[in-house]
């Protein structure tokens, strides 16, 4: 502590320079922090994946529907625990900038397929018994400020003419796995059938299906598609998590761009922290070698230049981190749903700063050698 | 007592035995000092004159563990130096060596009182002692009230005071002393040379100087010339003759 002193007089010398390296740290870390939360919401759907489900769609693609009929055909199939149907609705609340996922649900196997989500017994019953019901996730709830007992009109086109179809929130479903998805809007599929054109009557948009061992999984989708194949629809069965992937790149290599950027950013932050460090060294050589001169070790020399690059890693890393523990949930906000819910998690945080120390002690690192082996004969003579 | 020629006491303070330094410049082999003796006794003010390039400079490094010699032997207090590892060498140096430097070499962004604090830093000296120690330092070069000054607060001669604060703060061995008024007024410099003359008598001090002014190394006990590589004596002549020489 006796040295603190000495190493913030240093750090302070400069303080136009101080800042805007502090600055860029800062950006670089805001920045790293913003590009991982958003990776992480998109590779959110593959972590949480159940090991024990498959997604069945229809080979051509997802657009394409398969005939309902399969639902039978699939859950005889051995390894299969169960098997449940959902349809994608495509409706418009309010403003098409309102987006959020909204499914036509099988009421009768979809809590047995998908049980990560909770719905209270009382108000699945009451939404079973509602052929207009509707169950939304936590989250779109609280964004839309609606519970149950409200009637949300939802204006869809893609079936047929434009309609506003009523529906009345008779439950509000929890994710129970961290982060899991909560934002969704759940229909009853038969209120859907109902109510689109005859071509589109008795069809599922992907199927579901929940296995007896995760260990079968190879074996059942091999199963399920040879089922179907040389028919009019075949399937494609996938695991969920590799669905999920395959859902997420269809968005482009969204990791790749975000680690390319994060490592341009980090590069570049180190060029520049680097050349900072070496310039404020190279400015003090004189006093290095009359701190050496007196009696300061080679090894103190380094820690004091060590020191002065890791407080501005760690300032410029706090101050980047603080920024984005603001400004991540009014991003997310003004996003309106358009991306996953982004969620900072500690652990990240952790990452950040980590990343952001590495980033100080290697920038450090060289001049704080070329200091620590700086003989003071040479050093005297050029002062 | 001053000896150059090999033939001091042991018990000398200082004592220099065969120094021979050579460097390597442009291909070349340039021996600077060869050979050279000295013995200097405590409380002992020594001035090293002689023409640029002569090994001045180079002879204070060796004396205060810069610089390592080619060969010969250099033994302060009973501890011989010329085989420490650095890392002893710099212990050593905050031990013994006190060093004042023409350009004053004070850490800009610390006052007056911190730059002095600096070598007790390496001490287990806690900060109550160490105040202590600081304003005595100070009190002694006559900048009690300047202490929360920093060097660009100050003018020449108050920063080389700062400087000779620093380096004896720590009561060392001895004191090393490159061009000390090199940089000054000659105001400044009398100011400067009457206060080392006061640590010499006063406070008992061992100061070895390296000068190019003949007035300012009049004021040692004994001025040495180098010539050749190694110490002579030098006389009234010769002083008279190198003044001279520089107008």
């Amino acid at each position: 502590m006796k040295f603190a002193r000495l190493i913030l007089a240093n750090l302070f010398r400069k303080k136009v320079r101080l800042i805007l390296t502090i600055g860029s740290f800062a950006v670089a870390l805001f920045l790293f922090t913003f590009l991982a939360v958003v990776k992480s919401a998109f590779s959110r759907g593959e972590e949480i994946a159940g090991a024990d489900r498959l997604v069945v769609i229809n080979r051509t693609g997802l657009i394409q529907v398969l005939p309902l009929s399969y639902d039978d055909k699939i859950a005889a199939i051995p390894g299969v625990k169960a098997v449940t149907h959902n349809h994608w609705f495509g409706g418009v609340y309010q403003d098409e900038r309102n987006f959020f996922p909204q499914f036509a649900i099988d009421i009768e196997n979809h809590r047995k397929v998908m049980t990560e989500f909770k719905v209270p017994d009382d108000q699945w019953n009451n939404f079973v018994k509602d052929q207009q019901g509707a169950v939304v996730g936590a989250l779109l709830a609280k964004r839309f400020g609606w519970k149950t007992g409200d009637r949300i009109p939802l204006k869809n086109a893609l079936y047929g003419a434009t309609k506003t179809w009523e529906f009345n929130i008779d439950g509000i479903y929890h994710n129970e796995k961290p982060g899991g998805d909560e934002s969704q809007f759940w229909l009853q599929w038969k209120y859907f059938d109902e109510n689109v054109p005859p071509v589109m009557k008795s069809t599922a948009g992907w199927y579901v299906v929940k296995l007896n061992s995760a260990d079968d999984a190879v074996n059942v989708a091999k199963a399920i598609d040879e089922k179907f194949a040389n028919s009019s629809n075949e399937t494609k069965t996938e695991t969920e998590s590799a669905f999920a992937a395959g859902f997420a790149k269809q968005l482009g290599n969204i990791e790749f761009l975000i680690l390319t950027i994060g490592g341009v950013v980090f590069f570049t932050l180190l060029l520049v922290t680097g050349n900072t460090m070496a310039i404020s060294v190279r400015e003090r050589t004189g006093e290095l070698a009359v701190l050496k001169a007196i009696g300061f070790s080679d090894r103190a020399v380094l820690f004091f230049v060590l020191a002065e690059s890791l407080l501005i890693a760690l300032i410029g890393g706090a101050l980047g981190l603080g920024f984005a523990i603001l400004a991540i949930p009014v991003v997310g906000a003004a996003l309106n749903g358009l991306l996953p819910p982004l969620l900072l998690s500690v652990s990240l945080l952790a990452l950040g700063l980590v990343f952001a120390l590495l980033v100080g002690a290697a920038s450090g690192l060289l001049p704080g050698l070329g200091a620590m082996r700086l003989r003071v004969v040479d050093a005297l003579r050029r002062v | 007592m001053i000896r150059v020629d090999g033939q001091g006491s042991s018990n000398s303070l200082i004592q220099v035995r065969g120094l021979n330094k050579t460097y390597r410049r442009g291909g070349e082999n340039i021996q600077v000092l060869q050979g050279l003796n000295l013995d200097v006794d405590k409380g002992d003010f020594v001035a090293f004159m002689g023409p640029s390039g002569s090994g001045k400079t180079t002879l204070l490094n060796l004396l205060g563990g810069l610089d390592v010699p080619t060969s010969g032997t250099i033994s302060v207090d009973g501890d011989e130096i010329t085989h420490m590892s650095s890392s002893k060498l710099t212990q050593w140096r905050a031990r013994h060596v006190g060093f004042v430097f023409q350009m004053y070499n004070l850490i800009p962004v610390l006052t007056a009182y911190q730059n002095v604090e600096l070598p007790l830093l390496l001490t287990k000296l806690s900060s109550a002692d160490r105040r202590k120690h600081v304003e005595t330092a100070l009190s002694v070069v006559g900048l009690a009230d300047r202490m929360h000054h920093y060097p660009r607060q100050l003018s020449g001669g108050q920063e080389q005071r700062v400087t000779i604060a620093r380096a004896i703060v720590s009561d060392p061995t001895f004191l090393l002393c490159d061009e000390p008024t090199g940089d000054l007024d000659r105001k400044s410099a009398t100011e400067i040379m009457l206060l080392i003359e006061q640590l010499v008598e006063k406070h008992g001090k061992t100061v070895l100087m390296v000068t190019h002014d003949p007035v300012v190394a009049a004021r040692a006990h004994i001025t040495l010339h180098l010539e050749k590589g190694v110490l002579v004596e030098g006389s009234a002549e010769r002083l008279a003759a190198m003044a001279g020489g520089a107008a």
